[in-house]
């Protein structure tokens, strides 16, 4: 069954209100406190680390929404979130939005998301596609990537290209999410020396076993935590 | 050759992109390492594979 958007004119007005009408969450917090906070669950010396960390994010979907909540959440304190998409009703069964953000560029959404989160953490956003030309150039200031995007040809070109032109990036990838089989077919592998790939490898989805939450998770935080590992220093899977 | 950590017996002269093929795998949906290092998609059908090659042939498919 394919999903016919039935929102009324009212309705798409009201989420658009809710979107412009959120509270300014640095009005509710202090970067004093928020650090605080994170410093009673992780020391010093670790959060540190994580906080001078910059990590780009492409695709801003079921993998990438989720690492950068996870991420956002430990204070890593510069995202570069990358996405041409908006988002739809159908995302909501596992991307990190709300109906507020129905109809609103994924990058805006998502930083919009995070700020509330904690309000401190530079994020940078690019509303681009990511293709061969752009690749060499986008990530300048990040020494991890993270690949999050959904297209299998996308997935590849990104790969592909980060090792062709970025050798000495991390990147970390992901494929086989879909579906509700074991979680415990899912791991993170070294492939090489900077290149990391989590997933089960091969479960697309079919009528039935679609990409759903919680397996789609599963693997968004295994990619998180890879990315979490190399911050701290940690280099195998 | 040894392909994702398991000895494989394949006919050589073959090339990577001849490799990709012959395994039914779509080019655009693979990435190959060589001994660790990256194979360039433009030079997968000029790389030569040798029956002491070590290869990471890793595949993506839908779903993020």
């Amino acid at each position: 069954m394919t999903f016919e958007p039935s929102a009324t004119p009212e309705q798409i007005s009201a989420r658009q209100q809710a979107f412009d009408n959120q509270p300014d969450p640095a009005m509710l917090v202090s970067r004093e406190e928020i650090r605080a906070a994170l410093l009673d669950r992780h020391t010093a010396a670790t959060q540190d680390k994580l906080d001078s960390a910059h990590v780009a994010i492409c695709g801003c979907g079921g993998l990438g929404s989720t690492i950068a909540v996870a991420l956002t959440r430990i204070g890593v304190g510069h995202l570069h979130l990358i996405d041409f998409d908006r988002v739809d009703m159908t995302n909501l069964n596992r991307q990190q939005y709300f109906l507020k953000d129905l109809g609103q560029y994924k990058t805006e959404a998502l930083r919009s998301n995070l700020r509330q989160i904690n309000p401190f953490i530079d994020i940078t956003i690019d509303t681009v596609k990511v293709t061969d030309e752009n690749v060499p150039t986008l990530f300048e200031n990040e020494s991890i990537i993270c690949e999050a995007f959904d297209v299998p040809e996308n997935k590849t070109m990104l790969v592909n290209a980060v090792l062709e032109n970025l050798p000495d990036k991390k990147l970390v990838s992901a494929s086989g999410m879909a579906g509700f089989r074991s979680s415990n077919l899912v791991s993170t592998r070294r492939v090489s020396k900077n290149f990391y790939f989590c997933g089960d490898g091969e479960t697309a989805p079919v009528p039935g076993a679609g990409l759903m939450a919680p397996r789609v998770g599963v693997v968004a935080c295994h990619e998180a935590n890879m990315v979490t590992r190399l911050i701290l220093g940690e280099e195998d899977a | 050759m040894i392909i994702n950590g398991k000895e494989e017996q394949i006919a050589t002269p073959i090339t990577v992109a001849e490799l990709i093929e012959s395994k039914g795998l779509r080019a655009d949906r693979v990435a190959v390492e060589l001994n660790g290092e990256i194979v360039p998609r433009a030079q997968r059908a000029q790389t030569q594979l040798k029956g002491t090659d070590t290869l990471e042939i890793v595949t993506f498919v839908q779903g993020g």
